[in-house]
């Protein structure tokens, strides 16, 4: 059970420039969190939309469930109740009257009866932390926060295997952007959500994702654990991505001979970080 | 003279429903009182929804205060006389590019500000250019502003607003559309204008590496200004912010980590350098 594509490559047809996805080949398996890294014009965007069928590659295949998806019979409907997208600022497309009845407009578009369409609505914004008490109010008089999460309860009532997010976090201050971050982590264990996201800041994913993968101009350049990917920080650099500021805090101090000679010592997250300097710390105390 | 003064300001705004009638009232700004000298460059930090952005649009006179008073270079922001003259001694910046560029071409979009205070034509040009060379986007004078990055369009927006030559620019959250690229070429600008222009700059973000080098920091919560002073003042509280929805600069909240472990690190480190400093000294 996967995403797969194959020697994938697309060319935008007004666009004399270089192709926007170049020979990309991934898998991506049921169950997976994924994080896909890359500038502005990476591909990253681009890609993403060839995973449920939104756009058809110039060379290559997709393959879901181990079955082209552009080959002649297949539902791209099916496809995408299977494989939701939320694009950038999703609380955009917020247009009904009321939170639920947005929340019910995928569900009904599958044809689904109405009994059926509520219990999934209810379901989807129980998910997302936006009790009854928000069903009945427009979505307009929401914050910014509770707006995305509205929006991305719209999907969820489609109850998608696979759900792709392109900077979900976007323009959120640090409680909500964690709120949503938490929410995806949630949605992943519990409900076996294959999550993949997409952002520009590896740092604010590393702690959540099994797995990166690093757009630059149209190629897959890293596709590797966090730990890995973060090993290239003169890579990142030059592709305008920004590389954990605790691994860069570690490294220098490893140079520095902080955890003494040779020491082979690296962090990512905060609490990484913490715990690494800790450890040498107390062994330095009992000395 | 002060730049801007922001005496007991209140702001409110009202919920109605379908007859009209009042339904909820919210306080927005909550009598908030701050003075800003010419030339400082100052952030206000703030989670969303802490009245921030109602704050930014009240100094140029977008918003009218409910009670008390805001004064532009000593102009009443409340005086139909003085508000053309205040909106331009303060621009302002908003958070969507794509919602303030309106030229077809980028020299187009810089020159509407000038065009429309009825600066002679021959200075217009003078200004554009100026301005564009200020942004770093001169090359980009005859493209068309579709073309343009998130960032770029921000840098011609801040250049539309220097070409009317203000004393001050407000800045709301003008990065938080952008890429990481984008927001730094925006923030390094900003920057440049404060120091080699002299301007007036009040930044309103919730992005802290964005306000560690700013004069003065004023952080806002339920509309009220809670905390206030230089930026290592300010993140030295590290608890203190947390319950204000906010973050601290990653080595300061790292050191504060240690801090609470034993390690004895001082609260003002707020720079990786400092903090790999202090660690190696003390082993």
């Amino acid at each position: 059970m996967s995403i797969k594509l194959e020697n994938v490559s697309y060319q935008y047809r007004d666009s004399k420039r270089r192709p926007a996805l170049s020979h990309v080949s991934l898998e991506i398996k049921k169950g997976e969190f994924i994080g896909i890294a890359g500038h502005t014009g990476s591909g990253k965007s681009t890609l993403i939309q060839h995973f449920n069928g939104l756009i058809q590659p110039t060379k290559g295949t997709v393959l879901f469930d181990g079955k082209n998806i552009h080959e002649q019979g297949y539902s791209l409907k099916e496809l995408r109740g299977k494989v939701g997208l939320s694009f950038q600022y999703p609380e955009h497309q917020l247009f009904e009257v009321s939170v639920f009845e947005d929340v019910c407009f995928g569900p009904k578009n599958l044809g689904l009866p109405r009994d059926e369409i509520e219990k999934r609505a209810k379901e989807a914004l129980d998910l997302v932390g936006m009790d009854e008490k928000y069903h009945e109010k427009s979505p307009f008089e929401l914050s910014g926060g509770q707006k995305r999460r509205v929006a991305i309860a719209g999907i969820l009532a489609m109850e998608p295997e696979y759900f792709i997010l392109d900077e979900p976090t976007a323009g959120l201050d640090p409680v909500g952007r964690d709120r949503i971050l938490q929410l995806l982590k949630k949605l992943h264990e519990e409900k076996g959500i294959t999550i993949i996201l997409v952002t520009h800041s590896m740092e604010e994913i590393a702690d959540y994702v099994d797995r990166i993968l690093v757009m630059d101009q149209g190629r897959l350049r890293f596709d590797d654990a966090p730990s890995e990917v973060f090993k290239h920080k003169a890579e990142l650099e030059q592709m305008g991505l920004s590389v954990p500021f605790y691994s860069f805090l570690v490294d220098e101090l490893v140079q520095r001979g902080y955890f003494g000679k040779n020491a082979e010592v690296s962090a990512i997250t905060l609490q990484q970080a913490k715990d690494v300097i800790l450890k040498n710390w107390k062994r330095n105390q009992k000395l | 003279m002060k730049m801007v003064q922001i005496k007991d300001l209140v702001h409110r705004y009202f919920r109605r429903d379908d007859d009209d009638n009042i339904i909820e009232t919210i306080e927005a700004i909550a009598g908030v009182n701050m003075d800003i000298e010419k030339g400082q460059f100052i952030a206000v930090l703030g989670h969303n929804g802490s009245g921030k952005s109602s704050l930014a649009k009240h100094i140029n006179g977008l918003l009218q205060p409910a009670e008390g008073a805001v004064y532009v270079k000593g102009m009443n922001t409340s005086s139909e006389e003085e508000i053309w003259r205040i909106r331009q001694s303060a621009g302002i910046v908003l958070q969507n590019p794509d919602n303030q560029i309106i030229g077809n071409i980028v020299e187009e979009d810089v020159a509407f500000g000038p065009e429309n205070i009825g600066v002679p034509t021959q200075d217009i040009w003078t200004r554009v250019a100026e301005s564009l060379e200020a942004v770093g986007m001169e090359a980009f004078r005859m493209s068309s502003p579709n073309r343009l990055s998130g960032g770029q369009k921000q840098r011609v927006a801040i250049a539309g607003i220097l070409a009317m030559e203000p004393e001050c620019i407000i800045l709301d959250e003008p990065t938080a559309m952008l890429d990481p690229k984008g927001r730094e070429d925006v923030i390094r600008t900003i920057h440049r204008l404060n120091k080699e222009k002299a301007i007036t700059i009040i930044l309103i973000t919730h992005k802290m590496d964005e306000v560690v080098d700013a004069d003065k920091v004023f952080v806002m919560d339920h509309g009220k200004v809670v905390m206030s002073g230089t930026p290592r003042e300010v993140f030295s509280d590290v608890e203190k912010m947390k319950t204000y929805r906010l973050e601290v600069p990653h080595a300061a909240e790292l050191a504060y980590e240690l801090r609470k472990e034993g390690i004895p690190l001082s609260e003002t480190i707020m720079t990786k350098e400092e903090l790999v400093e202090a660690l190696c000294q003390l082993s």
